[in-house]
């Protein structure tokens, strides 16, 4: 029985432990996780301060939430290199319909989210219909933003919005930002894992041909999760400008798209298609935050962060790879 | 198979061509109520892709199909479904990574109510029972199909499609990757369905010896074209053998005669 091959046989913690990490993706990068936060503390008593924590949770906050949009795009075997513009992007949407079209605040955030879903929805489109590698598309796209943020905004940092409940709960707050990353990371994992959605998800990602010989309706399953990937990082580039209370045309861009994208791989969501994890990317992100800020306050400069970085994201998709192989070499008895 | 069982699909002069491969040239035919019709033909002769087309996957170049009398236009999988029209591919359409049980619901997947979230204990206790009246043994629903053997895999495919109310079932080389033993139990499971009446069932298979043993009637198909059909009667794994055999034979020595692979295409 497969209950039984998992601990079967072999006794003793070791082999116990190993049988946990390979049933819970989540588990190895939970406990990287914490060992770094037991390093760092023992190095620096500054670490768990309150002050040190709320910086960490800031800047972790809009990187798992693009994390998390992407993590439906790469369970797709599909990428978003443009996801750190909409970042961008829908701020200054937002700033627009605020301060020149007029509009109510959340009437404004809603015509940035829109303008987001038509970002992913391109992004989509040329992937499905005109069979454009999404590497390539979203490239486009990538440039085609990255230019028009500048040209929106004139060059220059724009005001936020003015105080308000609403500018408040959506970033000025202090934990506003890790409070909105929990809900989403909470609700994505809800929607991968336990609606049909999510299912058809894996499942066109997993084996498109198999998806769309059981009727699965593979080209709105791939445009949605671009328009959802796309959405998110709008909304996370929003509770970013609330934040900082500015309104800035280069805030976006490759880098924290990049380390969204390197926080989902740690986590447990290869690109290759068909598996993925939001809970993971989430905690990737945690990992990749403690990292930074831990190093930051150990004064590593950022180009030695780079290094330990491109060396975790090489090791965890290695091991990640191997422990598949580990779990196909599990078959069960016929 | 009762004598007056009504038609239910004709496919009436389907050509389809891949650029320049032709796969299927004016292919017709008819299947009735309760009945089980044996596809057979070299690889290549385009079986699948009459399966395909069948079942809304690809669409014809011209050529009419037609369920219960009634013309339709095939525009996805999902449309064919719904009307009734359900497959055990080749390939078997299963998704490695996800459970037993979410193989056997995929896209027709049980939900809670309000929230439309998964029902994932009703998905597995009707797994459960679909896989124990076939009387195939799968350790345990939770695991992903890619731990399972080839035999099991083509199981729950079988079982997808055999319990999802199918008015006509397609059933593309269902015993390929089986053992004696799991490929006898499909085969009880065809004649089953056929006592019982109500789905109608296009069989294909390379084991003519299975063919007959189960099916009321069989069709040849050769070069993209059905050129035989005879109830399974009046026909023998001998007669069906020499009917592939010879035509291989004949090609070589006549030397002019078409090759069997010309204009095929799976």
């Amino acid at each position: 029985m497969a209950g039984q091959s998992a601990t079967g046989g072999r006794e003793g913690p070791l082999p116990r432990l190993s049988g946990a990490l390979l049933e819970r993706r989540e588990a190895g990068i939970f406990a990287v996780a914490v060992a770094l936060v037991v390093y760092f503390q023992a190095a620096n008593a500054a670490f768990l301060t309150q002050g040190n924590l709320r910086a960490l949770a800031q800047f972790a906050a809009t990187t798992a939430i693009i994390a998390v949009g992407l993590v439906m795009v790469m369970i797709l075997g599909e990428i978003d290199l443009s996801v750190g513009q909409a970042y961008g992007f829908a701020p200054i949407v937002m700033y627009l319909a605020y301060e020149r079209l007029l509009l109510v605040l959340p009437l404004a955030i809603a015509v940035a989210l829109a303008a987001t879903a038509v970002v992913g929805f391109a992004n989509g489109a040329l992937r499905v219909y005109f069979g454009v590698p999404s590497f390539v598309a979203t490239l486009g796209t990538f440039f085609l933003l990255g230019g028009l943020n500048v040209i929106l905004t004139g060059g220059f940092p724009r005001p936020a919005p003015e105080e308000s409940a609403l500018k408040q709960a959506l970033g000025a707050y202090p934990y506003a930002g890790i409070l909105w990353a929990t809900g989403i990371m909470i609700i994505m994992h809800a929607v991968l894992n336990h609606t049909r959605w999510g299912i058809h998800t894996f499942a066109t990602g997993g084996n498109f041909t198999g998806a769309r010989e059981a009727g699965i309706r593979v080209d709105r399953i791939r445009i949605g999760n671009f328009m959802l990937c796309s959405v998110l990082g709008g909304f996370a580039g929003i509770i970013e400008a609330m934040r900082i209370d500015s309104i800035d045309p280069l805030v976006g861009g490759a880098e924290i798209m990049f380390y969204a994208i390197a926080a989902a791989v740690i986590g447990g969501t290869p690109l290759a298609g068909g598996v993925g994890t939001v809970i993971g990317a989430f905690i990737g992100t945690l990992v990749i935050s403690i990292l930074r800020n831990g190093f930051t306050l150990q004064g590593v400069n950022a180009n030695e962060f780079n290094i330990i970085l491109g060396v975790a994201v090489l090791i965890v998709m290695a091991l990640n790879i191997y422990v598949g192989r580990l779990r196909r070499g599990r078959r069960a008895p016929t | 198979m009762r004598p007056d069982a009504p038609e239910v699909l004709r496919v009436e002069n389907i050509s389809k061509r891949f650029g320049s491969v032709v796969a299927l040239r004016d292919v017709s035919l008819r299947l009735r109520k309760g009945e089980v019709l044996g596809l057979i033909g070299d690889n290549g002769a385009g079986k699948s892709t009459l399966i395909k087309i069948i079942t809304g996957f690809h669409r014809p170049d011209s050529g009419r199909i037609f369920l219960e009398g009634k013309e339709v236009q095939l525009r996805s999988v999902s449309q064919a479904q719904s009307l009734g029209i359900q497959t055990v591919y080749q390939d078997l359409a299963l998704v490695n990574d996800l459970s037993v049980y979410h193989n056997m619901f995929l896209n027709k997947e049980l939900t809670r109510r309000p929230l439309p979230l998964l029902n994932n204990r009703k998905m597995k206790e009707l797994t459960r029972r679909y896989l124990s009246d076939i009387g195939i043994n799968i350790p345990s629903l939770d695991i992903e199909v890619a731990m399972l053997s080839g035999g099991q895999r083509q199981a729950i495919a079988v079982a997808r499609a055999v319990y999802s109310e199918a008015k006509i079932l397609l059933m593309d080389e269902p015993l390929a990757a089986m053992g004696a033993k799991e490929g006898a139990m499909i085969l009880d499971l065809i004649q089953r369905l056929k006592e019982e009446g109500e789905v109608s069932i296009i069989l294909i298979a390379h084991n003519y010896a299975h063919v007959l043993e189960v099916c009321d009637r069989v069709n040849v198909l050769q070069h993209g074209r059905i050129g035989y059909d005879r109830p399974a009667e009046e026909t023998s794994v001998e007669e069906l053998t020499e009917l592939m055999v010879s035509e291989y034979r004949r090609a070589r020595a006549g030397g002019g005669e078409a090759p069997p692979w010309e204009g095929g295409a799976g």
